[in-house]
C-alpha cells in the first residue's frame, strides 16, 4: 500500500487532480453550512456582476439568484450523479463480463450480442430517451446514464476474464474443487482489478458530463440545482451575462480534468512495470 | 578441435559489467576473461542469472540501457569493440559478427517473406546487388537444409516449422559470412529431433565457413555434443574453463561438479512394477480439435489424442513421453477434467469418471491432483501462500484451522520454512514456487497426481531436488504418479513404466529400461538418438565426486 502510494505520488498531476476532487468534494458536503437557503431562492438583484458584492463573489442570474450557492449545491448532484450511476455500471458490467468471460460459448454469444446491441445506440441519445420516457428525477437521470455506460465495462472485463482463464492459477483452483462463482470472486476477479479500477475514474468524469448534458436539455431534476441547468439557464443570456455560464462550465471542466488525472496516476500506480518500459 | 597458436579472434579481458544498485548482486558479470579462436566452439554453460549471456549481449552490444560494462575489453580481431563508436559498430554486425537468437519465431518478422528478411541483412550492408543477392539466398536456403528453397524463400515465417524457422534464423546470420557466430540458447525451444538436426548444422557449419561459435546453453547434454572448449559461469564469475574432455569428464570447480552432478542421466533403473492396486485406468481415450467449420471456412480436425489407454497403480510413476504436439500434455488435461474428452473411459477407483458431471464429479477432484508447468503463472499472484495451500482443503469442506495447520506442515515437508505461509510468491525462486504447486496438491492427499512438465521451466540442480523431492514424497505417501515429460534422460531416471506418444498415439510403451536400450519402434530410435551427449555418462563424475 505504501509503495503503490509513492508511485501514485510520483505524478504531480494525479496529485493536484485528487487535492482539486478533494477540495469540490469538501465544498459540496459543506454546502449547507455555507448557504443555509436553497439556491433556487432569489437573494439579490439581478444581474449583479461578479467580484462587485463580497457577498455574491460570482455575481446572481437573471433572477437574482447567488451562483456561489447554485454552484456549491450544483457539485452535489454532480458528484451524486457521477459515482451511483458509475457504482450500478460497474456492478453490472462486472457481473455480464465477468459470466460471459469465464462460461464463454453459447452463454458469452448471448451476452455479448445484448451488449453490442446497447452499443450500437449513441449514448446521449439513449440518455435523452429514457429520461424523457420516465419523468426527468434524479433516479431517472441515474439509471439513464447507468444503462449507457455498462457495456464498454463488460467487454473489458470479458476481456480480462478470457486471458485470466487460460492462467495456470486459475486451472488450479478448478483441479482443487473450487466451485464456479469462488473461482471468479477470489482467483480471477482481483486479478483483473486495476484496469477497472482506471477505467471506473474515466467513467465517474464521463458520468458528470452525461448529466450537464441532460440538465442543459432541460431534462435536470427540478428540484436539484445543477452545473448543467445553470448553463442551460444561462444560455439566453449568454451576451448580457457571461458569468452565468462560465463559473460553472470552469467548475465541470476541473472536476472532469482532476478526475481523468486521478485516472491517470491510477494506471501508473496499478501497472507500474508498463510506466518503467516507457521511460 | 585446433587450439591454434596465432592471435584470438576475439578475446575477452577482465569484464565487468554492473548492476543497478539494490539488485542481488552487485555485477552481472565480473572480471571474466576468455578466448574464442577461429574454428572452434565454445560453450558457455550456466543456470538462469549466471549472466552466461551477458558478454555475447554485450559483443553485439545489445546490452539494455541500464547496464553499461565498466572495466575491460573486448577485442574482436584485435578492435577493442567497447571503444567503437556506434556507427563503426553497426557496420560490424551482422557482418563480422552474427547472433541466433532462443525464440526462432520472434526472431523472424511475420509479415515478410523468408526470402526477403534473409535478403535485407545483405541490403543493410550493400552486400551483392539484385540478381546476385537473389541467387545468394537460393545458396544460403539451401545450404541450411531447407527443402525446395526457391518456393520457400516466398513463404512466411508462419508456415515453417520451428526447426525450419531456426534454420532460416542461421541463414540470415550466415548470409554475410561472419567470422563469428554467436548462438544464445539456439536449441531451447526445439524439440530433441529437431535440436539435433540444428546442431549438426550448427557443426557443419562451423567446419566448412571456419568460423569461431560461441553457443550459450543451459544443457550439458548439449555442451558433450558439441563444445570444444567449455566456460562455467556462476553467479557472473567464470569458475571453470578448459576443453570439453576436461570440464566434462574431469570438473575441478566444486560448482561444475555439482552441476553435472545434477544432470538427468538417462541410466534407467530396474523398479520393477509392483503389484499394488491400480489407481487409474485409461481405455481408448480419444480426444479430438476441430476449428473452424464456419461458414466460409473448411473444418481442420487434428486428432490430439487417438485411442490411448494405459493404468496407473499407486506407489508407481508412468511416464508419458513425447515431442511438442504429441498429445501428452491434452491427456494430462482430459485426467483433470479441464477440457471434456471424446470417447473413452477413464476408469478411477472402479469409476468411469469421464461420464460425471462436472457438479457430480468436483468431490472426486481432491483425489486427482496436478503440478502444473509453469511454476511464475500456476500460483495466484495476490494470495498468500498460506491461503493458496489451504484454499484446495477449505473448498472440500476441511475447516479453516485444520487446514492452516495441515498447511504449515506440508510446508516443510516440501522443504520450505514455515514464515513462508504468510509471504507472497514473488518473493520466491521458481524451484521454491514448483515446491509450493505441490504441497498445494498434497494438501487434498490424492491418490494420483498428474505433473505436467512440471521440472521443464527449472535449473538442473533446482530440477535434481524436484525430482528426488516428488520421488521421496511418492514413496512416502504411496501415490501414483503420472509424469507428463519431453525430456527422455528425466523420464528414464525417475519413471517406472514409460509409454512413448507419437502424434496422438501410443507408440511404443514398456519399462524404461526397455525403451531405452532396445527400443522397437522406429520414432522411439528417432527420439533416442536424438537425445544430445549420450556418449558422455555423467554418473561417473557423480560415482567420482
Amino acid at each position: 500500500m505504501k509503495a503503490f502510494l509513492q508511485r501514485y505520488c510520483r505524478n504531480y498531476g494525479a496529485v493536484i487532480g485528487l487535492l482539486v476532487l478533494l477540495g469540490v468534494l469538501a465544498l459540496a458536503v459543506l454546502a449547507p453550512i455555507f448557504y443555509e437557503e436553497s439556491p433556487w431562492l432569489m437573494v439579490a438583484e439581478p444581474l449583479v456582476q461578479p467580484f462587485t458584492d463580497p457577498a455574491l463573489p460570482f455575481g446572481t442570474d437573471m433572477l437574482g439568484r447567488d451562483i456561489t450557492a447554485g454552484m456549491l449545491y450544483g457539485a452535489r448532484v454532480s458528484l451524486l450523479v457521477g459515482v451511483i450511476s458509475t457504482a450500478v455500471a460497474l456492478a453490472v458490467g462486472i457481473a455480464v463480463g465477468a459470466v460471459a468471460g469465464y462460461c464463454g460459448g453459447r452463454v458469452d454469444d448471448a451476452l455479448m450480442r445484448i451488449t453490442e446491441f446497447f452499443q450500437t445506440i449513441p449514448q446521449l441519445a439513449m440518455a435523452v430517451v429514457i429520461v424523457a420516457i420516465f419523468n426527468p428525477s434524479i433516479y431517472s437521470i441515474v439509471a439513464a446514464i447507468s444503462v449507457v455506460s455498462w457495456p464498454p465495462v463488460a467487454r473489458l472485463v470479458r476481456g480480462e476474464f478470457l486471458s485470466l482463464k487460460q492462467r495456470e492459477f486459475v486451472q488450479a483452483a478448478v483441479v482443487i474443487g473450487q466451485k464456479p462463482v469462488r473461482i471468479i470472486a477470489t482467483q480471477i476477479l482481483p486479478n483483473a482489478m486495476s484496469p477497472i479500477i482506471v477505467s471506473a475514474s474515466f467513467m465517474v468524469a464521463t458520468a458528470i458530463l452525461t448529466e450537464s448534458a441532460l440538465a442543459f436539455l432541460g431534462l435536470g431534476d427540478r428540484n436539484m440545482m445543477s452545473w448543467g441547468f445553470m448553463i442551460g439557464a444561462a444560455r439566453t443570456m449568454i451576451r448580457e451575462a457571461w458569468w452565468m455560464s462560465v463559473w460553472p462550465g470552469v467548475a465541470i471542466l476541473l472536476t472532469v480534468l482532476s478526475i481523468n488525472l486521478i485516472g491517470e496516476g491510477l494506471n501508473d500506480a496499478m501497472n507500474p512495470q508498463l510506466r518503467r518500459r516507457g521511460e | 578441435m585446433k587450439t591454434s597458436d596465432q592471435a584470438p579472434l576475439l578475446s575477452i579481458r577482465d569484464l565487468s559489467i554492473a548492476l543497478p544498485a539494490g539488485g542481488d548482486r552487485p555485477y552481472a558479470v565480473r572480471d571474466i576473461s576468455y578466448d574464442l579462436h577461429a574454428g572452434e566452439i565454445l560453450c558457455i554453460v550456466g543456470e538462469s542469472g549466471s549472466g552466461k549471456s551477458m558478454s555475447a549481449n554485450a559483443i553485439m552490444g545489445l546490452l539494455p540501457a541500464y547496464l553499461k560494462p565498466e572495466e575491460g575489453q573486448i577485442l574482436f580481431k584485435g578492435r577493442d569493440l567497447l571503444a567503437q563508436d556506434e556507427a563503426t559498430l553497426l557496420g560490424m554486425r551482422g557482418k563480422d559478427m552474427a547472433m541466433v537468437f532462443q525464440e526462432p519465431l520472434s526472431a523472424l518478422n511475420p509479415v515478410m517473406t523468408v526470402g526477403d528478411q534473409i535478403a535485407e541483412v545483405m541490403r543493410v550492408h550493400n552486400a551483392c546487388s539484385g540478381e546476385a543477392r537473389a541467387r545468394r539466398v537460393l545458396e544460403l536456403l539451401e545450404f541450411v537444409g531447407l527443402p525446395d528453397p526457391a518456393t520457400l524463400m516466398h513463404a512466411f515465417p508462419f508456415r515453417l516449422s520451428g526447426g525450419q524457422r531456426q534454420r532460416v534464423v542461421i541463414a540470415m546470420a550466415l548470409a554475410l559470412e561472419p567470422a563469428l557466430l554467436i548462438a544464445d540458447e539456439p536449441t531451447t525451444a526445439l524439440d530433441v529431433t529437431t535440436q539435433a538436426q540444428i546442431l549438426d548444422l550448427i557443426r557443419r557449419i562451423q567446419a566448412e565457413k571456419g568460423m569461431g561459435v560461441m553457443f550459450v546453453t543451459h544443457d550439458f547434454g548439449v555442451v558433450a555434443e558439441i563444445a570444444d572448449r567449455v566456460a562455467v559461469m556462476e553467479k557472473g564469475v567464470l569458475v571453470e574453463m578448459g576443453s570439453a574432455d576436461q570440464v566434462l569428464n574431469r570438473p575441478q570447480h566444486p560448482y561444475t561438479r555439482r552441476l553435472i552432478g545434477a544432470v538427468p542421466h538417462g541410466r534407467a533403473g530396474e523398479r520393477g512394477r509392483s503389484g499394488s492396486e491400480t489407481v487409474l485406468e485409461v481405455r481408448d481415450l480419444r480426444k479430438t480439435y476441430v476449428t473452424g467449420g464456419g461458414l466460409f471456412t473448411r473444418k481442420r480436425v487434428v486428432h490430439a489424442v487417438d485411442g490411448v489407454s494405459f493404468t496407473v497403480r499407486r506407489g508407481e510413476t508412468l511416464g508419458i513421453v513425447g515431442e511438442s504436439g504429441s498429445g501428452k500434455s491434452t491427456i494430462g488435461k482430459c485426467l483433470l477434467r479441464l477440457t471434456d474428452i471424446d470417447g473413452g473411459a477413464l476408469m478411477f477407483d472402479g469409476q468411469d469418471i469421464a461420464r460425471l458431471s462436472e457438479r457430480q464429479f468436483r468431490p472426486l477432484r481432491r483425489d486427482v491432483q496436478m503440478i502444473f508447468q509453469d511454476p511464475f503463472a500456476s500460483l495466484n499472484p495476490r494470495h498468500t501462500v498460506g491461503r493458496i495451500i489451504t484454499d484446495g482443503p477449505v473448498a472440500n469442506g476441511v475447516p479453516l484451522a485444520a487446514a492452516q495447520a495441515r498447511a504449515r506442515e506440508l510446508l516443510q515437508l516440501v522443504g520450505l520454512e514455515a514464515s513462508a505461509f504468510d509471504r507472497y510468491p514473488n518473493q520466491f525462486s521458481g524451484g521454491q514456487r514448483q515446491r509450493i504447486g505441490i504441497a498445494r496438491a498434497l494438501a487434498l492427499e490424492p491418490k494420483l497426481l498428474v505433473a505436467d512438465e512440471s521440472v521443464s521451466a527449472l535449473d538442473v540442480s533446482v530440477q535434481a531436488q524436484v525430482l528426488e523431492l516428488l520421488a521421496d514424497l511418492q514413496k512416502r505417501l504411496n501415490i501414483g504418479l503420472i509424469f507428463i515429460t519431453h525430456d527422455l534422460r528425466v523420464a528414464a531416471q525417475i519413471c517406472h513404466h514409460v509409454i512413448v506418444m507419437h502424434k496422438g498415439r501410443v507408440v511404443e510403451s514398456g519399462p524404461p529400461g526397455q525403451i531405452f536400450d532396445t527400443p522397437q519402434h522406429a520414432y522411439t530410435q528417432r527420439l533416442i538418438g536424438a537425445i544430445p551427449g549420450k556418449e558422455w555418462d555423467p554418473t561417473l563424475i557423480r560415482a567420482a565426486a
